[in-house]
């Protein structure tokens, strides 16, 4: 074992903190895929119950107990199938979705015996050896003609431009960014989804044909909806949430506090992850998977100490049960009631200072007594809100409003994914609204009513 | 602490497990370690005549099915009968009976049908000082190609007759191995009591394939592209090995007959009910060629501690304990009207019994919005379908309606017990008395 240049307690923000083998292990798969024999195991505990509660429980209504009958009878392949005929990221809703309080939440041997069907690692054996083939399933209809513009190439831009080219439709995908992917490339912790499987994901997807993708192009600034909207048939907006909400307390300026995305985002593009600082005593503020992820990669990294404080109680936390005994195991401390009111230090930052905090009739107050928590590195995991959302498209609470099919105020231009309101920001939604904006478009490219 | 001894047709034993004429009995060295084990007894596995040695395959023997976790649920073999010389197996015979003579040791035999060639052999055996024989007229495949095994079993003719030299050229106890490849197992049952037959031992393998390998397109086992039928066992055979014995036990003309039985037995439970059904003792293969000897200290704590809560003394109170109540169809009570009882509080809302019942049977339970799942009275038949596909136990229940109550189905009044042979639909019923 090679000896890191730094350890836990080295003060500070410095990077190799861990060995490089330690760190290789502790961000490879938090769960390893299934061999062939423990997914039959465990895919004979599915009942194959009547009208499922799983199926209504996933957002992509995916048909759970068939694709585990499917494994069942040894036809993983076909199985995988039946999952991206909803889902077209099931291998990446397989790693990252929170099933325990979605499909597995539902599982009738969850309320049986508090063990569900593992139907999150069984997606991932299926859709791995689907995609294992080689060959994409997916065959395009017959060309229509028609040509829809895509911005942004996370879940839901990726589920709308492959259902859309399936159709027979031309699709040009704008990418902010430099890769496609999303959050699934750029915001989820790297230990969910290692071995560069967003961008495999995207390769393979991309293999259905007629989906062109032009990074580097952001909306507002180097594309127009206006023109957009000209040169295409139709336009899917889902670019996510590229701003995020300030903290705006005394010392909010002070080098050591970041926006925690921006620090997932950094870690999940870095190709050694030795080189990556970490502070020796790091506070999350937040309470969603946000804050979970910077706050376990904290201490993987080798943060001493890490602590994730959200303002309300534990059951208003946006991340799952899971999510939040996982970060636990972890050694992530986890304070609640509590809001950061000042940030402290000389130059560097030393402690941020939180003040306990009551639910009254006017929302969340402080309640009086405060107490400060040592820290070099803060990561801001408040929420992310829209940025540069073109004129003309009305908002509902900050987001872009859409009815059930996607359809905004402007006609012609769907929305899905993040940046609407209405779901849950998982990867999982926005690939439901990516996909039911597609056949709504369809429809309405080609005069049939949806 | 119930006494497990046996005495089988004057053959002692320890307790009523005896491992079945089959491989784990082919030698000295496995009869040995079944003995230090625990076994009971043995029937040691089948010796022909004399002569050049059997020959087997040598590619797989055994095919078989499992459930998902590779729970061997189904074995098949096409392995005949022993392949070593035969003063080598009644060398050991000798050998392990002087060594082990608390212990049933009985030996199967199977050679020509000629009355020659079993007195040959019969004057052999006796000399091992063994406790009995077993006349192989059981196993399907092979050798009965050859005109032995089941191809002698298939005829009640030739049972008798073969049985009748047995017990005319020797004076050991002799059991004889019935097949269930045949159409009404009272039949060849009837043949070796009257040859003289001292018991019967039930049931020998099943012919089978297990499988078909789908790229090959050869039935498994696969000799070689080929596959021929083998005999099947295991726990999936128990049922079929039940209803063959209680035919035999509950026959008038075969009641008394001691039986040897066999067939899926793999736990205690199953050597129980093969018990009470009139079995006298219990062979068992599969399930020792599958988890190995150890598993005979399961089955004897297991029958002792049954019969210490039932009060019973030893395996002879259980034995029959259950033939009276098999009956033939015709004397089913038909008002004993049941309906199915869901307890929510169990309902762990998987809808089994719901598609089950709705999509193959009488649509008799309904589905809320919210997933409660009710019996339909009117409907319900007491089919116990939604009993054995809801996946908790005791969940779904069958509950008697008392006598004088209506049935909401039918609307009648259920009354006294009644069957079929007086019921006013029967062409045939008698006039109740």
């Amino acid at each position: 074992m090679s000896t890191p240049q730094n350890a836990p307690t080295t003060p500070g923000i410095v990077a190799g903190r861990m060995p490089a083998e330690t760190l290789a292990d502790a961000f490879d798969d938090l769960y390893p895929p299934y061999t062939p024999h423990e997914a039959l195991v465990a895919a004979d505990r599915c009942y194959f119950c009547h009208d499922a509660p799983c199926i209504t429980a996933c957002p992509t209504a995916i048909d759970i107990p068939l694709f585990i009958r499917q494994i069942q009878a040894g036809r993983p392949e076909a199985a995988g199938r039946t999952i991206m005929d909803q889902n077209i990221l099931g291998g990446m809703c397989a790693r990252v979705c929170p099933t325990d309080t979605l499909c597995e939440g539902a599982c009738v041997r969850e309320a049986a015996e508090g063990k569900p069907v593992e139907i999150g690692r069984l997606q991932r054996y299926a859709t791995d050896r689907l995609m294992a083939r080689n060959a994409h399933p997916f065959e395009r209809a017959a060309p229509t003609g028609k040509r829809v513009a895509v911005v942004g190439a996370g879940p839901a831009g990726l589920a709308c431009a492959h259902r859309l080219a399936m159709k027979g439709h031309d699709v040009v995908i704008f990418e902010a960014r430099e890769k496609p992917g999303g959050l699934n490339e750029y915001g989820i912790a790297a230990y969910k989804t290692p071995h560069d499987f967003a961008a495999a994901e995207v390769d393979w997807l991309m293999g259905i044909g007629g989906i062109t993708l032009r990074t580097g192009m952001a909306l507002g600034r180097d594309i127009a909806l206006d023109r957009l909207r000209a040169e295409f048939d139709a336009v899917f907006l889902g670019m996510g949430l590229a701003g995020v909400n300030a903290l705006d307390i005394p010392g909010a300026e002070l080098p050591g506090a970041r926006d925690a995305v921006d620090f997932i985002a950094e870690l999940r593009q870095t190709a050694d992850l030795s080189a990556l600082p970490v502070g020796r005593h790091v506070v999350v503020i937040g309470g969603g998977m946000t804050a979970v992820d910077a706050a376990v990669q904290s201490r993987l990294l080798g943060a001493e100490h890490v602590t994730m404080v959200y303002r309300r109680g534990r059951e208003a936390m946006a991340a799952s049960d899971y999510e939040i005994s996982h970060a636990a195991n972890e050694g992530v401390r986890i304070v609640t009631n509590a809001m950061p009111v000042a940030l402290h230090g000389n130059g560097g930052l030393r402690e941020v200072e939180f003040a306990y905090t009551v639910e009254g009739p006017d929302g969340l107050r402080p309640a009086g007594e405060r107490f400060r928590i040592p820290a070099d590195q803060v990561f801001r995991a408040i929420g992310q809100k829209l940025a540069g959302v073109p004129e003309g498209l009305v908002l509902e609470r900050g987001k872009i409003a859409v009815d059930g099919t996607g359809r905004t105020s402007v006609a012609g231009v769907w929305a899905g994914g993040d940046c609407t309101g209405g779901g849950e920001d998982l990867t999982v939604t926005a690939v439901a609204q990516g996909r039911d904006a597609a056949e709504d478009i369809h429809a309405s490219l080609m005069g049939v009513m949806g | 602490m119930a006494n497990l001894t046996t005495d089988f047709i004057g053959i002692r034993s320890p307790n009523p497990f005896w491992l079945a004429s089959a491989p784990p009995t082919d030698k000295e060295y496995n009869v040995v370690r079944a003995f230090r084990a625990g076994w009971g007894g043995v029937v040691w596995k089948t010796l022909g005549a004399d002569g050049p040695p059997i020959v087997n395959v040598n590619g797989p023997r055994y095919g078989a099915i499992w459930g998902a976790d590779r729970r061997l649920l189904g074995l098949n073999n096409i392995e005949l009968i022993t392949d070593r010389p035969l003063e080598v197996n009644l060398r050991e015979i000798k050998q392990v009976k002087r060594d082990w003579p608390d212990r049933a040791m009985v030996v199967s035999l199977m050679v020509p049908c000629d009355e020659d060639s079993w007195k040959a052999i019969l004057k052999r055996v006796e000399e091992t000082e063994c406790d009995g024989v077993e006349l192989n007229f059981g196993c399907p495949h092979g050798m009965s190609e050859r005109g032995m095994g089941s191809a002698v079993g298939q005829v009640p003719e030739y049972i008798e007759m073969v049985t009748r030299w047995v017990k005319k050229h020797s004076r050991m106890p002799c059991i004889v191995k019935l097949t269930p490849n045949i159409t009404d197992i009272r039949k060849p049952a009837e043949a070796a009591k009257r040859g003289g037959a001292d018991a019967v031992s039930l049931i020998n393998t099943i012919s089978s394939i297990t499988s078909v390998d789908l790229d090959s397109f050869s039935p498994e086992p696969s000799i070689d592209g080929k596959g021929a039928h083998g005999g099947y066992c295991g726990p999936a055979v128990k049922p079929i090995a039940l209803n063959m014995v209680a035919e035999i036990a509950r026959d008038p003309a075969t009641r008394g007959l001691p039986i040897s039985g066999i067939g899926g037995v793999t736990t205690w439970r199953d050597a129980a009910e093969f018990l009470a059904l009139g079995a006298g003792t219990v062979q068992v293969c599969t399930a020792a060629m599958t988890y190995g000897f150890g598993i005979i200290k399961e089955m004897t704590a297991g029958l002792s501690e049954y019969l210490d809560e039932k009060g019973m003394s030893g395996v002879s109170d259980l034995v029959g304990r259950a033939v009276p109540n098999v009956t033939d169809w015709q004397y089913l009570n038909l008002n004993y009207v049941t309906k199915a009882r869901i307890d929510q509080d169990l309902c762990i809302k998987c809808g089994r019994c719901f598609a089950a019942c709705e999509d193959t049977s009488h649509q008799a339970i309904s589905m809320s919005p919210d997933r409660v799942f009710e019996v339909i009275d009117e409907e319900c038949v007491a089919c116990n379908l939604c009993v054995n596909v809801c996946p908790v136990e005791n969940c779904i229940t069958m509950e008697q309606l008392p006598k004088g109550a209506i049935d909401p189905r039918t609307g009648q009044v259920v009354g006294d017990p009644a069957d079929w042979t007086t019921h006013p639909n029967n062409p045939m019923a008698r006039a109740a008395e």
